[in-house]
């Protein structure tokens, strides 16, 4: 008989007063018990809705059927079959608008806790599981992989398992992409990051830093190499600025340089780490999605007193995750919302002092069918803040379209592709991941990876030598 | 990792080291860039390569100890290594169509002004080189410079080598005098690239001059590079680093690299604390 229990087991957390103030994980995980106990929520039913909703397709009820039983190591078995990175996906991934939004468990009550399962079950793993590598049969035939983010590692991964020779070129001199330089420590571990990573490695996956490529080498260069497929997952790198007045005082970041400062080059252990980072006492953080949070509680980790979202429509149309939102507010974050930069004012040495703000109201809805935001006229004022960080998106980086020529792009750089297949203009050329869509989630840059790879397979098979 | 395969001293703070770095090496082309890490602590910077070889698959890097990073760099010998080493980045000089130019290097910016000498030289250009230093005991790369260029004019701003005063006196001394430049490339000191700019200005020649701005990945992803350029955010390190003089605004320039004049202080007392024990272990 299933637990009929109408709440998820609670997730263990660090209280907010103690987590805003170091960068360890904010969530602490289940319990064997609680995990145990969660699973026994799980109906099993007949139609499985939560594995249509998982972009990589997760046989979510066989596993947390395992989990109930205790089974953990058949568990991770069973959710390794169809994704690489599971411990990443139980802590990152938006289950509240995939697999648990359609859990029958969700129409009276919470939904299962899919994502705290799954994290278990990949926690308990790399703490106790040791690790199979069955190497298929080699097919010998090379794969280029561009970008060690969620697509590429996940493209890399499923071709390796193939038999495929795969190389992944990483610009960095660590591989990870958004999940090394992008997502706090206090909500994804560079360890466990790292760990996942050893992991496609052990299926034979070579990994080469220091390689921007379209610098380095062209994609052209990469097929005279003998590469004979190459899949594009070199992620939204390109920050976008808001264009308004004292966008390049001192004190102002993008949200990448502030998160790459912070995450990748550690700098909120300066001077133990090189790499310096500035956060005064007030600080705005203009945007209301994932990057957002991420770059407000990380500004109040390393010391701000107050910090500001500023967001120029209301609450209901905030693009982050509710529990990132949750999670920042009971951290002390302050929201200003229906607010909306007008410009950054700066001391007469170039420093920023503060930002002016107008209220916005809402309008009529917009294109994106959320109501768009209007000015109040006469409702500027000042915020004083001395450190201003721009979380309002990123587009592809133009590195490889500058220098691919026959690949087509979107007038906004995204690489155009074809959806079921990932294949792009030119002929053996793959894409996945925010390099197509702009920035969106670990998630589905991993369903593209997979989609890719499986496609490549057949590119290749199909492929006269 | 990347091998240090020549170490030269070229003043008591300027160092040249010779880097082996074969995928560097095969691209790269003068006004480029690479970034590199020493240790796993380190810091990603941005120096501009000072010259490469595509046969031996070296590059070459010259640099002067002005914060923890350069200083540790300094430090390191034949034979070590390199953490992380990547380039070429940024996009290279473009020297088309040009008969007549003048090369300016204002102390270290003399090690970047080098391969753009040497290369409008070996495309048959006429260049006369004006480098300029604080003394005569500052004065790097003389030999190489005159090997490259038609005529070489060394200044000191104390006069210590009998030939006093800056690189805009020599250059505006040899446009009064008929020279008749068809570009001017300015490297050094921003405040020597901005003066140099509104001196050639007056006299409509075009300048160009390369930014070394603070960044961290120089692949257009963190854009703490920013420059204005004729009123229009770039970012250096995939739209520069080379800019045209008359349309960047120095004046943000000098104060954007003031940022981080603390924590580099902040990051030499560490160094300070280090001496004595081993620096890079």
């Amino acid at each position: 008989m299933a637990n009929m229990s109408l709440n998820k087991v609670k997730m263990p957390e660090q209280e907010p007063n103690t987590r805003n103030k170091n960068f360890l994980e904010v969530a602490l995980g289940y319990t064997e018990e609680m995990a145990r106990e969660e699973a026994t929520r799980c109906l099993n039913c007949k139609n499985r809705p939560c594995v249509s909703g998982c972009p990589v397709n997760v046989k979510i009820p066989d596993f947390i059927a395992l989990v109930a039983e205790g089974k953990f190591e058949e568990a991770y078995d069973k959710i390794r079959e169809t994704n690489s990175l599971p411990a990443i996906c139980g802590r990152v991934c938006p289950q509240e608008s995939q697999c648990e939004s359609l859990c029958v468990r969700g129409k009276k009550g919470e939904s299962v806790g899919i994502g705290r399962l799954e994290r278990y079950v990949a926690d308990w793993f790399m703490a106790n599981g040791k690790p199979k590598v069955d190497r298929p049969a080699k097919v010998n035939k090379k794969v280029a992989v561009v970008g060690s983010g969620p697509a590429g590692l996940t493209c890399a991964g499923d071709l390796a398992k193939l038999g495929y020779d795969v190389t992944i070129f990483e610009a960095f001199h660590v591989p990870g992409g958004v999940l090394m330089y992008g997502i706090p420590e206090f909500r994804l571990p560079k360890t466990l990051v790292q760990k996942e990573i050893e992991n496609v490695k052990a299926l034979g996956v070579e990994i080469k830093t220091n390689m921007v490529i379209g610098k380095v080498l062209s994609l052209d260069e990469l097929m005279e190499e003998g590469y004979e497929a190459v899949f594009v997952g070199s992620g939204a790198g390109l920050p976008s600025f808001l264009g308004i007045p004292g966008e390049n005082l001192n004190g102002v970041y993008s949200a990448n340089e502030f998160l790459t400062r912070v995450n990748l080059m550690k700098a909120y252990k300066f001077p133990e780490y090189d790499t310096p980072i500035k956060v005064g006492k007030n600080v705005a953080v203009v945007g209301g999605g994932n990057v957002a949070m991420d770059a407000a509680r990380s500004a109040k980790r390393l010391g701000a007193e107050n910090v500001y979202i500023i967001y120029r429509r209301s609450e209901a149309e905030l693009p982050a995750r509710l529990e990132e939102v949750h999670h920042a507010k009971e951290e002390g974050i302050i929201f200003k919302l229906l607010n909306n930069p007008k410009q950054i004012i700066g001391t007469e040495d170039g420093w920023v002092k503060g930002i002016e703000c107008l209220e916005m109201e809402l309008g009529e809805p917009d294109s994106s069918g959320r109501r768009r935001p209007v000015p109040k006229e006469g409702s500027e004022h000042v915020i004083d803040v001395e450190t201003v960080i721009i979380a309002i998106g990123q587009t592809p980086n133009p590195l490889i379209k500058s220098t691919t020529p026959g690949l087509a792009t979107q007038k906004w750089g995204g690489i155009i592709v074809e959806e079921e297949t990932g294949a792009t203009s030119k002929k053996g050329v793959y894409a996945g991941g925010d390099a197509v869509t702009g920035a969106a989630t670990v998630i589905l840059a991993m369903g593209a990876g997979k989609k890719a790879a499986k496609a490549i397979d057949q590119y290749l098979k199909s492929k006269k030598d | 990792m990347f091998k240090i395969v020549r170490k030269e001293v070229l003043n008591p703070s300027v160092k040249l080291l010779e880097i082996e770095a074969p995928h560097v090496a095969r691209k790269a082309e003068p006004g480029q860039f690479i970034i590199l890490r020493v240790n796993e602590e380190g810091e990603r910077i941005p120096l501009t390569i000072a010259d490469y070889d595509r046969s031996k698959g070296t590059v070459t890097i010259i640099f002067q100890e002005v914060g923890y990073t350069t200083k540790i760099l300094g430090e390191m010998e034949e034979g070590q290594e390199l953490m992380d080493f990547v380039g070429p980045l940024g996009v290279a000089s473009h020297f088309d169509g040009l008969k007549k130019v003048a090369v300016i290097g204002g102390g270290l910016g003399t090690a970047i002004a080098y391969p753009q000498a040497k290369k409008l030289h070996s495309l048959g250009v006429e260049v006369d080189s004006i480098i300029g230093f604080r003394n005569k005991d500052l004065i790097i790369l003389e030999k190489e410079m005159a090997a490259v260029s038609d005529r070489l004019f060394v200044a000191t701003d104390d006069g210590s080598n009998g030939n006093k005063g800056f690189v805009t006196d020599v250059l505006k001394n040899l446009i009064e005098q008929g020279n008749k430049y068809d570009m001017v490339v300015a490297i050094g000191p921003l405040i020597m690239m901005k003066v140099v700019s509104n001196l050639t200005k007056q006299y409509g020649i075009k300048t160009v001059v390369s930014m070394n701005p603070v960044m961290i990945d120089g692949t257009g992803m963190c854009g703490g590079c920013r420059v204005t350029v004729g009123g229009k955010t770039k970012f250096a390190c995939v739209d520069g680093p080379d800019f045209d003089g008359h349309e960047v605004d120095f004046d943000e320039a000098i104060r954007r690299q003031q940022m981080y004049k603390q924590e580099e202080k902040r990051a030499m007392e560490k160094h300070e604390c280090r001496l004595g024990g081993t620096v890079n272990g």
